[in-house]
């Protein structure tokens, strides 16, 4: 059996079994749902990971007990 | 400043009246793919999500149609890629069936499960070329692949289905 062939006899009995949508109307407008995603989203803030708010408490420390390394730390940037 | 424009700059009421212009178009290409219309619905709202969310990467001067349903594709093959466990049938499909009648009901269940356990980047491509007769071109597009690439799929897909259902296919050869 080629190749076509047997592509057109699996087509043939998937097509038998399963049919075509016949019904890909949309029978309702999303945008009420849609809107709801959107307000459930939590803010920018939120998905900031926790090692990141970590790092910035380390960095905000140690520039507050040790602001000799401000300086330094300008440099480098 | 035009409605894409608008879009791109993230404009809420530029959204939504590009959702409601497109949501049917967006929900009709999902359902063919995933083949529930409860799950088409979530996944048109997943869509735009997505959308929305990637506004400010879009050029307004592109095809805002050709994107979504690239991104409602990419959602499309998210959900067959996570609902690869399930072995339910989808609610659409598993009720009286509006198939070919003369086919056994057996028969029928053996060719779905087959259909529904296939790889899901396989199981999207046998869904719209062979099922919906989709131009090979228009799902090349949506996919973001070459033309060549889903003649591949398609091929490796029917090997899959005709090696689980290789009696089925030796019947349908002697008819």
């Amino acid at each position: 059996m080629n190749n076509e062939e047997s592509t057109k006899k699996v087509k043939a009995l998937l097509k038998a079994a399963i049919a075509p949508m016949k019904d890909t109307e949309l029978q309702r407008d999303l945008w009420p749902q849609m809107l709801r995603k959107l307000d459930e989203q939590p803010s920018p803030l939120n998905n900031i990971p926790w090692f990141d708010w970590a790092l910035a408490a380390i960095l905000g420390a140690s520039l507050f007990f040790f602001p000799g390394t401000i300086p330094a730390l300008l440099y480098h940037l | 400043m035009e409605l894409l424009g608008r879009f791109a700059a993230g404009d809420l009421d530029a959204f939504e009246t590009l959702f409601r212009e497109h949501q049917k178009q967006v929900y009709a290409w999902v359902v063919r793919i995933v083949r529930d219309s409860g799950v088409a619905e979530d996944l048109t709202v997943e869509t735009f999500w997505r959308i929305y969310k990637s506004r400010s990467r879009f050029d307004p001067a592109g095809n805002f149609h050709a994107w979504a349903r690239r991104i409602a594709t990419n959602a499309a093959l998210d959900h067959l890629r996570a609902s690869r466990r399930e072995t339910e049938l989808p609610e659409d499909l598993a009720g009286p069936s509006a198939a070919d009648p003369a086919v056994r009901r057996e028969t029928r269940e053996r060719i779905k499960q087959a259909f529904f356990q296939l790889p899901a980047k396989y199981q999207l491509v046998a869904s719209l070329a062979l099922i919906e007769e989709e131009p090979y071109r228009d799902i090349a597009k949506a996919m973001g692949i070459s033309e060549a690439l889903v003649k591949i799929r398609v091929f490796r897909a029917v090997r899959i289905l005709r090696k689980k259902l290789s009696s089925l296919v030796e019947e349908v050869a002697t008819k």
